[in-house]
């Protein structure tokens, strides 16, 4: 190898280091040491004039475990999650194969199941405010037509999860659609000739035709509903605070109520690296196991 | 001919019971917002008692403009989403062109590390992200909402393999023009992946307009505060403010981001997929 060759890859090398640098930088600041000093911040009791702060090891761990809030938000995120993620999925498949026939007034059709993807949290929680609230609510005056009484959709613990979950399924169910409308377009339409040919029942060619085309969209589609159900937890800012006693309070919004209510750093990093670990098995299994089968790679 | 009649009349009625289930479904997913604009020109007392004869008015939005600072929530969301696209470019664009088309030691480690950011959310590092924001004297600055946001893994991913796609006879053919490194990415790169720029800003777009719980930590007052932050401190029930009041408050916080939408409906969408897909 000449020297010239041999320059010229050192060259692109340090080429490359500089154009990854702002990258590397700002990932470095804000994802991967704030990782390191959440799980060093988990590690310390909290700090106070008279106490200071000492290691503590698993001390916060245990705390949390011990904690009945915890218990209780954990339990109301694998609901979030368990409801959210498999009812999103189905709405949006039937949304997309609705969206994808060829009824009259699809565009509007399509339109009125995205539109809600494009609104804040915080603005689809103000909306559906309208519906929830008691006494003058709009679910009240419906309920009122069948003869129910008034419920207090949100300040019932019975029903506070439910009214939060319902805001969520609003919210995701269209823009999941997009994704299996775009699936269902690549699917070659000889398929469907062929069924009709062999007199195979739509339920059927749907079952077993349809539905394992669109498996791989359907991995992608519920990685990110699973990711949503860590991360949309604005509404509850609106909706509820979490409450009545804690009924509808999610894991991400009682890391913010422990960091900033309750000033409780080291409780606060102690539940985070309880998140990220999940989701770091979340990546795990995508990365290794499921990626074979998706479109994205 | 009966037997006929009946393969003609089913796929017929399929479409029938399809249409009457889809349209049923799309009335019901769009009411809530349709009721919201609704109500938003009608007194609270209309609004609640469904009377559709009531008289339409602006009172609720004279209302609402005059209870906050709506002005300068408007401006701060525009400030933010524009700092948040043009650090996101330039990094992810740098970024990617480095992934894309660089032989180094390291590379493929490296990637995935960029890659795990998809699933450590920042949303999730909130209380460390604060303590470096704060750190770094950006708390309650345009800056400290949008900074760390500049480095999207998703950005670097979109971009690595928009520019992988990139023809190599191009880049062979720029560099015997005498284009030096960042001219050939300027001037090859760039271009070619206009599609991808275009999806990924209407995502980062939406996505900050719309953001609140990092915005909310970190901002403290109504000159850095975006929107969404704004109307969530304007609609909190400790607030006392009247529905019909809130409802107008949302609608006006939303519609410019739904008119962009309606108005380009096929590219919003095209952007998500593109985003999502790839």
């Amino acid at each position: 190898m000449n020297d010239h060759a041999r320059f010229e890859r050192r060259r692109r090398i340090l080429y490359a280091w500089m154009l990854l640098s702002p990258a590397l930088i700002l990932l470095s600041r804000f994802a991967f040491i704030p990782t390191a000093t959440t799980l060093w911040a988990s590690l310390f009791s909290r700090g106070t004039r008279r106490n200071p702060s000492e290691f503590v090891g698993a001390g916060n761990y245990a705390d949390l475990f011990a904690d009945p809030t915890f218990a209780k938000v954990a339990v109301n995120n694998l609901i979030y999650a368990g409801v959210t993620i498999p009812v999103s999925i189905v709405i949006a498949l039937a949304m997309a194969l609705w969206a994808n026939s060829r009824i009259a007034g699809r565009g509007f059709v399509r339109t009125a199941y995205f539109t809600p993807t494009m609104l804040p949290m915080i603005a689809a929680a103000n909306i559906w405010l309208f519906f929830y609230t008691p006494g003058l609510g709009v679910l009240d005056q419906i309920g009122a037509l069948f003869g129910f009484g008034s419920v207090n959709w949100l300040g019932r613990p019975e029903t506070a999860l439910w009214a939060v979950i319902i805001v969520t399924i609003w919210k995701e169910a269209g823009f999941f659609m997009i994704f299996y409308l775009a699936a269902l377009q690549t699917i070659p339409p000889d398929l469907k000739e062929a069924a009709d040919i062999e007199g195979t029942s739509r339920w059927t060619y749907t079952r077993r035709v349809v539905l394992p085309l669109l498996m791989p969209t359907t991995i992608f589609v519920a990685v990110n509903a699973l990711i949503n159900s860590v991360k949309l937890i604005d509404h509850l800012f609106i909706l509820t605070k979490g409450g009545p006693s804690d009924a509808s309070k999610l894991v991400l919004y009682y890391i913010w109520e422990l960091a900033f209510a309750f000033f409780d750093r080291p409780q606060a990093a102690a539940l985070t690296v309880m998140v990220l670990v999940v989701l770091g098995i979340v990546a795990a299994i995508k990365f290794t196991i499921l990626d074979r089968r998706t479109h994205y790679q | 001919m009966n037997v006929a009649i009946l393969t003609y009349a089913r796929p017929r009625l399929t479409l029938a019971l399809d249409t009457v289930a889809g349209w049923t479904l799309a009335v019901i997913w769009i009411a809530p917002l349709v009721f919201a604009v609704w109500a938003a020109f009608h007194s609270t007392s209309d609004a609640v008692n469904f009377n559709l004869a009531g008289a339409w008015t602006l009172e609720n939005f004279r209302t609402a403009w005059a209870g906050a600072p709506w002005l300068r929530y408007f401006f701060n969301s525009f400030l933010l989403v524009t700092v948040v696209l043009t650090g996101q470019l330039v990094v992810t664009t740098l970024a990617g062109y480095a992934f894309a088309q660089f032989q180094f030691p390291g590379r493929d480690v490296l990637f995935i590390l960029v890659l795990l950011q998809l699933f450590i959310l920042p949303e999730v590092l909130i209380v460390e992200n604060y303590v470096m924001v704060a750190r770094l004297g950006m708390f309650d600055t345009v800056f400290g909402i949008g900074v760390p946001y500049w480095a999207s893994a998703f950005g670097i991913f979109l971009m690595r393999q928009a520019f992988k796609s990139v023809p190599k006879e191009l880049d062979e053919a720029a560099r015997i023009e005498g284009c030096s490194w960042l001219g050939v990415l300027w001037r090859v790169y760039v271009p070619a992946a206009r599609p991808t720029y275009l999806a990924y800003a209407l995502v980062s777009v939406s996505t900050h307009w719309n953001n609140f719980l990092w915005p909310l930590i970190v901002t403290n007052s109504e000159t850095t505060r975006p929107l969404t932050v704004g109307l969530s401190l304007f609609a909190a029930p400790e607030s006392g403010v009247n529905i019909s009041v809130i409802s107008a408050a949302t609608i006006m916080s939303i519609a410019p981001l739904l008119i962009a939408f309606l108005l380009f409906q096929r590219q919003f969408v095209q952007a998500f997929l593109r985003a999502g897909i790839k």
